[in-house]
């Protein structure tokens, strides 16, 4: 079972060499390999989850060392959680996008460029989330952002290479960032493993912590968007194809947000940076949601508000308790699938109709129902209707909040409902122009991106959107449902691997075997 | 373990310079940016290994610590990919637009536009108000004008009419003089068309002989101040109008550089968005 634990990591990228080497040719055998590698990376996730949470944390020692030596891969529950529903999820967006290729008659180029890249970046994304060393997960965030990067400037359009331009600086700066925090921690500590940081923070001079613990959530904090470093996302994601801004709505910011659960929980329990963290929750989903409510563009719209829900997660940490770090990695959980499948919604739209601002659509309730249908029921969900799991996500943070006490949780619950109720502003709005107001219908057949744009084959509007690409955002949308279904038993779990976090034994005796 | 102030100053300086150039707009300045920050945050790692040693076998005592120069390894290689990433990156911005600048976000540049769409339409507002002042100034102006006219007008004829009832009344009186002396009809029209056609006037009698004619001649000034009066009107009209149409043809064209600059203004990939 131990073995398991490194193949949602090296199967990707085993698949993403194999498909380099491949070329152009071949393409059903390329998207045969994406959809079994990724297919496989959901059975072994589903299956650690199983052993994690039956057995306490698994642990690899890569190369053979031991852990406080070599780097060893660590899948207790949080990690195997997340990584479940992110192998779902990035299973769901290969399928749509294989499709799409499909559809589009695209030729092997893109598939040869994009499928390696996406792989890469979900093998990064799976490395974040089971590394159980400082310098690993380094590797790992280079990993995924080396992929989103590609991603993000498919094709080398203007506008995309403008977008790739800041986004790249960005990544760079908060990676500089992440290596002055590793020269510090290891200078100060001689170690990296987490297991065995965990140990020694506690005994270093309280201004070390501090300097170690704020450089390490700047860099974190840059990667999950949260408020004053989150310029750069509402700029950068709308203009990437839908399946990456979909998977980097979903996936990049939850690993910077699952970092920081690392750093607050693991490594620095019960600080006094958990007060800065509430007045960072607080600004990150009132200015978040204030950019949504202000935008007319879909992408864009999307993209604040998937700032904005940032913040209640950021809010679950800072609470420190268990109940508060369930509600987090809830909130998280529900965060993914529904955010994905609204960027992969709108990718449909744009698909049918050739534009995603929203002054321009119209009429979509009656010309297309099933993607009304599609849009609707995670919107509702993001912006937390009762019986769904944003709902529940939200009630788990407000009891938690109340729980508490003192007063400024009291203020970031107040502030949580406002903000979920301008995001339903912000939805119902968009609902209200793109889907019940009169048709401005795009007529089949009107070229989006012309020759000249991409270099390729013109993208071009159609009537008809293929089964296995509504399929595949129905699936992401029923799995989002599933969340408020299975809702008790979720919880339930989420509970267990919250209490796991802050006991922090399990995980230090799980990798160093028990010696001090 | 000694710490040298050396390696750290260096450090600094890399970090600082490396900050620096990544806040230029220019990806090529900012590329260099990357690579030196990059270098002095990996000589920061390798000083942050501690002191040099002899090479890392295993039970020599005095090694040198071979993880931080692993980690450096590793982080130069990717550093390597990025610097890669961001060349190929700058040589498409070349490409594409012929600079290596990186534009503002489009959020920005929407928002500077909205406000700049907003300042010029102020600006055509007020040329507007003003014209329109203007022209409610020049029309008051002439109304007024025309008003005075027409209280002149009304004085002189009042002025006129009662002068011919004087004259009618002194005619009467001697008429009616004439009669009480017994003097016939016929006698006293006689006498009447002989005063009318009297040339000089003679005082001594009282009576303007020559009424008819200085009748003839008050209504021909009468005619000739009309005439005058509405000569003067129609010019200052006339100039009135000139002053008007000058006045709008100026604004017209006030109005119209501005739409232009307007347009210049707004860009096409901007359109419709807001």
């Amino acid at each position: 079972m131990e073995g398991l634990v490194c193949v949602p990591v090296l199967l990707p990228l085993l698949a993403a060499g194999v498909k380099l080497a491949i070329g152009g040719r071949l393409r059903r055998l390329q998207s045969a390999i994406s959809l079994v590698a990724l297919g496989i990376s959901v059975a072994v996730s589903a299956l650690l989850l199983a052993a994690a949470d039956t057995r306490g944390p698994l642990v690899t020692e890569l190369g053979g060392w031991p852990a406080p030596i070599g780097i060893c891969l660590v899948a207790d529950r949080l990690s195997t959680l997340v990584l479940l529903v992110s192998s779902a999820v990035t299973f769901c967006v290969m399928v749509y996008s294989v499709a799409n290729a499909y559809a589009e008659q695209e030729h092997d180029a893109p598939m040869a460029i994009f499928h390696p890249a996406f792989l890469v970046m979900v093998a990064g994304v799976a490395d974040a989330f089971l590394s159980g060393d400082l310098f690993n997960l380094f590797v790992a965030f280079e990993l995924l952002l080396s992929g989103s990067y590609v991603l993000l400037t498919f094709g080398g359009t203007e506008p995309r290479i403008r977008a790739g331009a800041t986004y790249t600086l960005m990544a760079l700066a908060s990676s500089m960032l992440f290596l002055i925090a590793l020269a510090i921690t290891y200078a100060a500590t001689g170690t990296l493993s987490l297991a065995q940081l965990a140990q020694r923070f506690a005994g270093l001079p309280l201004h070390v912590q501090f300097l170690v613990e704020l450089t390490l959530l700047l860099a974190f904090a840059i990667k999950a968007a949260i408020f004053p470093v989150s310029a750069w996302l509402p700029d950068s994601y709308p203009t990437a194809p839908a399946p990456a801004t979909a998977v980097f709505a979903g996936l990049l910011t939850k690993v910077g947000v699952y970092s920081i659960i690392r750093l607050e929980a693991l490594l620095f329990p019960r600080g006094p940076v958990a007060t800065l963290l509430m007045w960072v929750a607080l600004a990150t989903m009132l200015a978040g949601v204030l950019g949504a409510v202000a935008q007319t563009d879909l992408k864009r719209m999307l993209s604040f508000t998937l700032v904005s829900h940032i913040g209640y997660m950021v809010f679950g940490v800072a609470l420190s308790t268990v109940a508060g770090m369930s509600g987090a990695i809830f909130y998280m959980l529900h965060h993914i699938t529904v955010q994905t499948s609204l960027f992969l919604v709108t990718g449909l739209i744009e698909r049918r109709t050739g534009t995603t601002s929203v002054s321009r659509l119209g009429g979509l309730m009656t010309s297309t129902p099933l993607l009304a249908v599609l849009f609707f029921v995670p919107a509702m969900n993001l912006s937390g209707i009762p019986p769904m799991s944003g709902f529940l996500g939200k009630v788990l943070l407000v009891e938690a909040g109340l729980a508490d006490g003192r007063p400024l949780p009291a203020v970031l619950v107040a502030a949580g409902l406002v903000t979920s109720l301008l995001t339903l502003y912000a939805i119902a709005k968009t609902w209200g122009k793109a889907f019940w107001r009169g048709p401005r219908a795009v007529r089949a057949g009107t070229v989006v991106e012309s020759e000249e744009d991409t270099g390729e084959e013109p993208t071009v509007t159609t009537t008809l959107l293929p089964l296995a690409l509504t399929a595949s955002v129905g699936a992401l949308v029923v799995l989002g449902l599933a969340f408020t279904v299975l809702a008790g038993p979720l919880s339930a779990l989420t509970h267990r691997a919250a209490a796991e976090l802050w006991a922090r034994e399990p995980y230090v005796t799980a990798v160093l075997g028990g010696a001090p | 373990m000694t710490v040298t102030l050396l390696p750290y100053a260096a450090c600094f300086a890399m970090v600082a310079t490396g900050v620096t150039l990544l806040l230029e707009r220019s990806l090529v300045r900012a590329l260099t940016g990357v690579i030196t920050l990059g270098n002095g945050v990996n000589l920061l790692i390798i000083t942050a290994g501690g002191d040099p040693g002899g090479p890392p076998y295993v039970g020599t005592p005095g090694i040198a610590d071979p993880l931080p120069q692993a980690m450096v390894l590793t982080a130069i290689v990717i550093t390597l990919g990025v610097t890669a990433y961001l060349l190929a990156l700058v040589h498409r911005s070349w490409q594409l637009s012929g600079s290596d600048e990186v534009q503002d976000d489009t959020e920005d540049r929407r928002v500077r536009l909205r406000a700049r769409r907003g300042e010029l339409s102020d600006a055509v507002r007020a040329r507007q108000d003003d014209y329109r002042r203007l022209l409610a100034e020049q029309r008051a102006e002439l109304a007024r004008m025309e008003a005075e006219q027409a209280e002149r007008q009304r004085l002189r004829e009042v002025d006129l009419e009662r002068r011919i009832f004087r004259v009618h009344t002194e005619l009467e009186q001697w008429m009616r003089e004439g009669r009480r002396q017994g003097l016939s009809e016929e006698e006293l029209l006689r006498r009447l068309e002989d005063a009318g056609l009297r040339e000089d006037v003679a005082p001594a009698e009282g009576v303007p002989v020559d009424n008819l004619r200085r009748l003839e001649e008050l209504r021909e000034q009468y005619e000739r101040g009309r005439e005058e009066q509405a000569a003067r009107e129609r010019a200052l009209r006339r100039r009135l109008k000139a002053r008007q149409r000058e006045a709008r043809k100026e604004m017209r064209a006030a109005i119209r550089e501005e739409r232009e600059r307007q347009a210049l203004a707004r860009d096409p990939e901007l359109e419709g968005e807001d």
